[in-house]
């Protein structure tokens, strides 16, 4: 059986920043593992730019940002990618089964960090009502035959959701000489970025329906319309609001849930919210050695801030290979009022922590309450909005006479 | 005019005003944010990314970017002027695909590679 000291599942953004944090922590024996044929994950196929402003200071497509990671980390020799190979199985003391061009292996790790992204909310996900004709596609699917093949999947095009992908689409598609009619978001304001609702929808004139929601699609073979619908505070659809709307492509842009087949009979410890799992401040599972990281973790808005989880996580990876598990007990963040998710969601004393989490509404000028024992903290904050992920750091000396809780709320 | 910044994902909200040649910019962040309110009260401008065919191994669509922001107008006709267009491998990122593309002062550059 082959041994590594580290083995990093997916050679995306997540995992290719883990393996530079933990060989600048001190390791010098790291596998990452990737099923496609080369590193980078969906980077590959997202090629608007945007990407890289915090981590290289300039505006990358996604696939250039990739490849000026992936540049970071290609000499050296103590990080090795191994291409077209998927891990199939996490056994015990964290043996690998991974089918890869050779056949079937087994690989034994120190420590595994999961760094194996999201994938995207389907039609089925959502119950989406009516046949399922060809034409209705995920926005990221749709990405890809554009992108990565060359294909336009359709002429006349909806989008139902307006999470980034699907604004991101509704552009390409647009350039690419579809007439995409619309988008629908079933909340009052948008999932995705204010800069691209700007440049993906206005630079067009596509309309955004807020409050609306695709009731049905129709058309067996061939989609040949969808039913918008208007909908309440209470999201429940208003009768009579109903129009029928011809079009030969619905693409879907309604959230991104992470990857986490692997570990799912695990018994690690899940969080509901998230959808990834539940991690300690070094990053770890609830089960010893493992890590997770980046999207299958939790979804971030921006792939910087992948770059900075996977980093700070393959530093306490290696941590964990140098000196062990943490000895101390775990403290727990508690959520209250306004807050839907937190990452992460245990944490140790002695060092300074980010928490990064989402809130449930929309709240200007808010403050996010924060409290424990020894402390209590009210950080202003002008904007929050559920679409952007809120990054709070708290100092150790806050944190220092914490009694296994801390407790946050948005104030308003 | 409002305006929401493109220029990164914070998505600033911009007030712009326009004195004859004098251009007041608010609401912004940082120094991008003014350029951005300027360029877009006076020429909206465009980085545009797309891609071309290429012929390789593994891959059938090179992604391409514009070497610097083009008039926003122009965008359609520079993305139908590359329908034609197809690279061979090795390609490197920032090798120059078309130069000057349409006359815009703007080359199209390879923003990958592929050997």
């Amino acid at each position: 059986m082959r041994e590594v000291e580290l083995a990093i599942i997916g050679g995306g953004s997540a995992g290719m920043a883990a393996a530079r944090g933990a060989y600048e922590n001190g390791v010098k024996d790291i596998l990452i593992i990737e099923r496609a044929k080369e590193y980078g994950g969906i980077l590959e196929q997202c090629i608007h730019n945007g990407f890289g402003l915090h981590t290289f200071h300039e505006e990358l497509s996604g696939p250039a940002y990739a490849e000026k990671y992936y540049g970071l980390i290609k000499d050296i020799p103590g990080i090795r990618f191994e291409y077209e190979s998927a891990v199939m199985n996490i056994g015990d003391d964290n043996v690998l089964t991974v089918q890869n061009q050779e056949g079937y292996e087994k690989i034994k790790a120190k420590a595994v960090i999961l760094s194996t992204g999201s994938r995207e909310r389907s039609a089925g996900a959502i119950g989406l009502r009516g046949d399922r004709p060809q034409g209705v596609y995920t926005a990221g699917t749709a990405q890809q035959y554009l992108n990565k093949e060359g294909f336009l999947v359709g002429k006349r095009v909806f989008v139902l959701g307006s999470g980034d992908i699907g604004l991101i689409m509704a552009r390409r598609m647009t350039l690419e000489g579809a007439e995409v009619v619309g988008v629908a978001e079933l909340m009052p304001y948008s999932n995705g970025l204010a800069r691209n609702i700007k440049q993906c929808l206005e630079d067009f004139d596509i309309p955004l329906y807020l409050s609306h929601t695709v009731k049905a699609i129709h058309g067996k073979k061939r989609l040949e319309s969808i039913s918008l619908i208007a909908v309440d505070e209470n999201r429940k659809e208003i009768p009579g609001s109903e129009q029928i709307i011809p079009v030969d492509c619905l693409l879907l842009s309604v959230g991104l849930i992470p990857e986490n087949e692997l570990i799912e009979d695990l018994g690690i410890e899940m969080d509901g919210r998230t959808k990834g799992s539940v991690v300690d401040s070094n990053y770890m599972t609830t089960r010893e050695g493992i890590f997770a990281c980046g999207n299958a973790l939790h979804v971030h808005d921006l792939v910087d801030y992948v770059s900075e989880e996977g980093y700070k996580c393959g530093r306490a990876a290696a941590d964990y290979i140098h000196n062990g598990k943490e000895t101390q007990e775990k403290n727990k963040s508690v959520l209250h009022k306004g807050i839907s998710y937190m990452v992460p969601q245990y944490f140790y004393k002695g060092k300074d922590i980010e928490f990064m989490f989402r809130v449930t509404g929309i709240y200007k000028n808010a403050k996010i309450h924060v409290w424990g024992e020894g402390f209590d903290k009210h950080l202003p904050q002008l904007s929050l909005v559920p679409s952007e992920m809120v990054k709070i750091r708290l100092r150790k000396e806050d944190l220092e006479h914490v009694n296994g809780e801390i407790h946050w709320e948005v104030e308003e | 005019m409002n305006l929401i910044c493109i220029r990164c994902p914070r998505g600033c909200h911009l007030t712009v005003t326009r004195e004859g040649d004098e251009v007041n910019v608010t609401g912004n962040s940082c120094p991008r944010g003014i350029e951005y309110g300027r360029s877009e009260m006076i020429n909206p401008e465009r980085t545009l990314t797309t891609t071309v065919a290429i012929i390789s191994k593994d891959h059938r669509r090179l992604p391409v970017i514009t070497s610097k922001p083009i008039p926003k107008g122009r965008v359609l006709d520079v993305v139908k002027s590359l329908k034609g267009v197809t690279v061979t491998a090795p390609v490197h990122m920032g090798d120059v695909i078309v130069k000057d593309a349409l006359g815009l002062g703007a080359d199209i550059i390879a923003s990958r590679s592929i050997e």
